[in-house]
């Protein structure tokens, strides 16, 4: 019995079901393990609360690793997500969830936001949040009213858009001489370090109903791989259901870097990863890579912290020097 | 008395400013064979993407079964009319049957799950374009004909009323486009559907066509049964090319042939030719 023979729901509810475990273990090995080493007994009675009260593994497990796990998992999520979306939007597979310029605008906005001394949250991430918005805004305004070569210059306008804010972002960098610069360069790689319960719970309720959008418009996602003119026969709204998909995954990108940073690599490797083993349905790889994602940004930070005994390493280093193998691995091996 | 399948009055579309249909009007009465001929350029394209509603016409309108297409959602269209494009995207590695099944999009939910139901009219679609066997098989691996019969396949599970098919024989051999004309002629007389067809071989809309329209410039050079529009004046007028014309061994339908140059200077001087 091969794989693509089975019916839609059996793969559905497999994808669900291996990938809901992965995220269990990847979630459970997160909050176990760290830099307060413990004996699985130990952390097993603090990961399900039997353990003696006021007992310091249970407040770190807890408190501290937690939210973090918590977060890296909504991250990943979103980051495949987005990836996943604007490869099947643009129809080019090596678009990202940054293509419009969400990143670039967002780290502009962070970095202003660190120059100025504001708190991590809310200053530093509503403001990259404002500036990936804004620069998301000017990629719509600039393409507009084009309705032939909407992709070729929406991609154009993204690569513009980026590239002017790295530019920036560099001049800002380079006039910039004292501890905040430490802050800068790690919240460009990727940083997920200043994660608290509040900012988590927030997060779940900014991004679950965008989650709950894309997963509805699956089926219009496989029609626009096949072409837009296509999908216009088959009667779905081209226009306003990608204008939907634009803004709904840009915002919940922006969401995501503006508490994250950069963190590079998972919406290119992720979705490539599950298309390959599952094949072209979004039916199937939109829980894919919210699950597989999330899991793997939670492997990716474990091991960024398990890494550096002291001190942090941003996980966007793990994240590309992981990513950035396996995607030329997984090209060679596609062709 | 029941409205025509397809209407199209005073119809002008351009591409910018350059004109591609200009004040045309045809009328396909229901369950009719229609074919659009004409030169590269004529607008047969756009024709049909306007009666799909896929581009918006300048003036005029375009009605089907008496209905304003530009008043149909898209879903609401694409439950009555199919199409099936001159490309389509081959890259992505959807199955066969996968593909099929997009043919039931614009009459599932909009959680876009199938019914077994739809499962059934995509096996039997695949079955009628005899493509059953192909149905786990990923798009990239087709050829040419399998693929335009698992397109057809996927139209046919629409069930639309009104199939549109844009030079669906361009790259079949003989006998995939014999193969592929029965077929739609099966489609309208077995399940009543009206087909449009855009088509550049003058012999198998001949053979073929209840009704041709002949295209120049956007503008109809003649409209009506073969015999009628398949005449050398007309041809030569809207192609710019001598042909010969006699009659169909299978019948009295005209035989068109075109005349390489070598043939056009004596001893064989075709305008003399056509004298006799």
């Amino acid at each position: 019995m091969s794989w693509s023979s089975l019916s839609l729901g059996r793969r559905w509810l497999w994808v669900i079901l291996v990938g809901g475990l992965l995220l269990t273990l990847s979630l459970a090995l997160g909050m176990c393990l760290g830099s307060t080493p413990a004996g699985w007994r130990r952390n097993l009675a603090a990961l399900l609360g039997r353990s003696e009260p006021r007992d310091i593994l249970t407040t770190i497990i807890w408190r501290i690793r937690w939210p973090r796990a918590l977060m890296a998992g909504l991250v990943g999520a979103t980051l495949s997500l987005g990836g996943l979306v604007f490869q099947a939007l643009l129809r080019n597979p090596l678009a990202d969830p940054y293509i419009l310029g969400v990143s670039g605008g967002s780290a502009v906005g962070a970095i202003l936001g660190l120059l100025a001394g504001l708190a991590p949250f809310p200053g530093v991430a509503l403001l990259a949040f404002l500036g990936s918005m804004g620069t998301l805004l000017l990629v719509l305004v600039i393409t507009t009213g084009e309705p032939g070569g909407r992709k070729g210059s929406l991609l154009l306008s993204g690569v513009m858009v980026n590239a002017f804010c790295s530019a920036v972002i560099i001049f800002l960098v380079s006039i910039t001489q004292d501890v905040r610069l430490h802050n800068m360069l790690y919240w460009l790689m990727g940083d997920l370090s200043m994660s608290s319960p509040d900012h988590v719970t927030l997060l779940i309720y900014l991004l679950a109903p965008c989650f709950l959008v894309i997963l509805c418009l699956a089926r219009p996602l496989n029609l626009l791989l096949m072409g837009e003119e296509t999908a216009l026969y088959l009667g779905l709204n081209v226009a306003v259901t990608s204008r939907v998909l634009l803004i709904v995954t840009s915002l919940m990108v922006s969401l995501a870097v503006g508490q994250s940073g950069l963190v590079g690599f998972v919406g290119l490797v992720v979705p490539h990863l599950f298309r390959l083993l599952l094949g072209p349905d979004h039916r199937l790889l939109i829980p894919a890579c919210l699950l597989g994602g999330g899991s793997y940004l939670i492997l990716c930070d474990l091991v960024s912290r398990v890494l550096s005994s002291q001190g942090e390493m941003p996980v966007g280093v793990i994240t590309a020097m992981v990513g950035a193998p396996l995607f030329v691995l997984l090209l060679m091996r596609s062709r | 008395m029941t409205p025509p399948a397809v209407l199209v009055k005073h119809l002008q579309v351009s591409y910018g400013r350059q004109p591609v249909l200009r004040d045309l009007s045809i009328e396909v009465p229901e369950g009719a064979f229609f074919i659009i001929i004409g030169p590269n350029s004529s607008g047969k394209t756009t024709l049909l993407r306007a009666i799909a509603g896929a581009v918006k016409p300048q003036q005029g309108q375009v009605e089907i079964w008496g209905a304003l297409v530009s008043h149909f959602s898209k879903k609401a269209l694409a439950r009555i009319v199919a199409v099936v494009p001159q490309r389509v995207a081959t890259d992505i590695p959807f199955t066969v049957r996968e593909v099929v099944l997009m043919g039931r999009s614009p009459h599932v939910g909009w959680m876009g799950l199938e019914q077994p139901r739809d499962l059934e009219l995509a096996e039997e679609a695949m079955t009628f374009t005899n493509v059953a066997h192909l149905a786990q098989r990923p798009l990239p691996e087709l050829s040419g004909g399998e693929l335009q019969r698992v397109i057809i396949a996927r139209a046919i599970c629409q069930q639309p009323r009104l199939l549109l098919l844009d030079e669906p024989t361009a790259a079949l051999d003989p006998a995939h486009q014999i193969n592929l004309m029965d077929l739609m002629a099966q489609l309208q007389q077995e399940r009543g559907l009206t087909v449009v067809m855009v088509s550049h071989d003058l012999n198998l809309a001949a053979m073929y066509g209840e009704q041709l329209l002949l295209l120049k410039e956007g503008k109809t050079v003649q409209s009506g049964r073969p015999a009628d529009v398949l005449t050398y004046e007309l041809l030569e007028q809207a192609y710019g090319c001598p042909v010969l014309l006699d009659t169909n061994p299978l019948g009295q339908v005209p035989r068109i042939t075109l005349v390489p140059k070598r043939f056009l200077g004596p001893p064989f001087l075709i305008h003399e030719a056509r004298r006799k």
